[in-house]
């Protein structure tokens, strides 16, 4: 029998149960015993794999001080050495996300630990960070937390059983890594071409071996030439409404957007003005809303004539945890709005 | 977001904390802010710091906007 593997798990603070978003601020720490999900994990993987650390960090503590974080959480995991390193699941948590890519990063990139983890697709970590891990799809929100579970215990179980050769992602059940091997077929390579182009025409099903990378870009516009004459429009992802939020805009997984009129408005006051956005401390935003939402510093800058005019309205939606079809409709109105409106320009603040 | 809003042809600036997810969402004017909760402030600061953090990052987002690009840059990085 194969001795047990040493894992070490990571979460933020959240899950580390040491607080919500108050703590998200927190410096990495570690316990060397497995922790919330973690015990989940340690009592499905039985003889097989145990959780010897966890390793905790706040999430916003983590994005904002990326490179600090990734030294600290490499001397914990040097100092353990684990055979496996499990980072979440991180669901749709964007800063969440991120961590756990970047452990994922520092884990399999640097020190060659391999790392399973749980991610939804639509994450920015798992955009930037998948070929560093095993990351098993998850729904958008921890409340899938019963389904992620098994299915990166089951990953686990796989991955030690197969000794580290978890075969083909679609095969194995996790999103692809961007990783190309090379492999023994039956058929050589012109016979398959030509079968998928047979297939192709026929319009029957084939399944490509290579995928085209989708990048969605947009070249940059030329720039703003005259700013002393140009009317400018804020748009915020962080949330900024009149206080009561009239729209009900949701803390996550916004389902719309609101316009308000700025008219007359010289400062964006804690009386007048609140953050709608969860997964972020509010008490900033509420207490001002200005940093979210620079409306007094563009109102001098109008009056003193650097600018050309404030435009009329802003936008503001919930960033947290928004789908990026509903976050691309949302911003194709609104530019459409913008345009017909003659902004010559676009500030757009997230938090 | 950004990126729709650039397709409809307007320039736009984006002024996010999290400078890899910015540039992984497609924007291409990027001007790093201050923290995620509060973006442009400091409530470290007293009004008038924090008012002056905020005037030069929007300072720096309106010359990023006025500055010919050929790929995603950011802006006030030494």
């Amino acid at each position: 029998m194969k001795d047990k593997l040493k894992v070490v798990h990571y979460i933020n603070q959240f899950f580390g149960q040491i607080g919500g978003e108050e703590k998200a601020n927190i410096p990495p720490s570690y316990k060397d015993e497995p922790v919330g999900a973690g015990m989940a994990f340690n009592n499905a993987l039985g003889d097989s794999a145990e959780i010897v650390r966890t390793i905790i960090c706040g999430d916003t503590y983590f994005n904002e001080n990326l490179e600090e974080a990734k030294a600290e959480i490499k001397k914990y995991l040097i100092e353990v050495k684990p055979d496996l390193v499990i980072a979440g699941p991180a669901f749709n948590a964007g800063r969440y996300g991120m961590a756990c890519g970047a452990v994922a990063e520092v884990a399999n990139g640097e020190l060659g630990i391999p790392v399973i983890s749980g991610i939804y697709p639509e994450n920015p970590g798992y955009d930037m960070y998948h070929q560093y891990a095993y990351f098993v799809e998850t729904t958008n929100s921890a409340a899938g937390m019963r389904e992620a579970l098994p299915a990166m215990v089951k990953l686990i179980k796989m991955y030690i059983e197969k000794d580290g050769d978890l075969g083909r992602p679609e095969e194995a059940g996790y999103l692809p890594r961007g990783i190309r091997n090379n492999i023994f077929v039956e058929e050589r390579g012109s016979l398959r071409a030509v079968k998928m182009l047979v297939a192709k025409i026929n319009g029957d099903d084939f399944v490509t071996e290579y995928p085209m990378p989708v990048f969605d870009r947009v070249d940059p516009v030329p720039p703003l030439k005259d700013l002393a004459n140009a009317k400018i429009a804020l748009v915020t992802s962080g949330g900024i409404v009149p206080t009561g939020n009239p729209d009900h805009i949701e803390s996550s997984s916004a389902s719309k957007y609101g316009k308000y009129s700025i008219s007359g408005v010289k400062d964006l006051t804690a009386l007048d003005y609140e953050t709608a956005h969860g997964g972020y401390d509010p008490v900033y935003a509420n207490n001002d809303p200005d940093c979210v939402l620079p409306i007094d510093v563009l109102r001098d800058m109008e009056s003193e004539g650097k600018i050309g005019k404030l435009y009329d309205y802003y936008y503001s939606t919930v960033g947290n945890g928004t789908s990026v079809a509903n976050a691309k409709s949302y911003a194709q109105e609104i530019a459409a709005e913008l345009v017909s409106d003659g902004v010559q320009a676009v500030i757009l603040t997230s938090t | 977001m950004v990126k729709e809003i650039e397709r409809a042809g307007l320039p736009v600036v984006h002024v996010a904390t999290v400078v890899p997810i910015s540039k992984t969402v497609g924007a291409n004017r990027i001007v790093p802010a201050v923290a995620i909760p509060h973006p442009l402030g400091n409530p470290a600061l007293d009004d008038k710091a924090q008012k002056n953090i905020r005037r030069r990052i929007v300072e720096m987002a309106l010359d990023a906007l006025q500055t010919e690009i050929d790929c995603q840059t950011v802006f006030g990085e030494e």
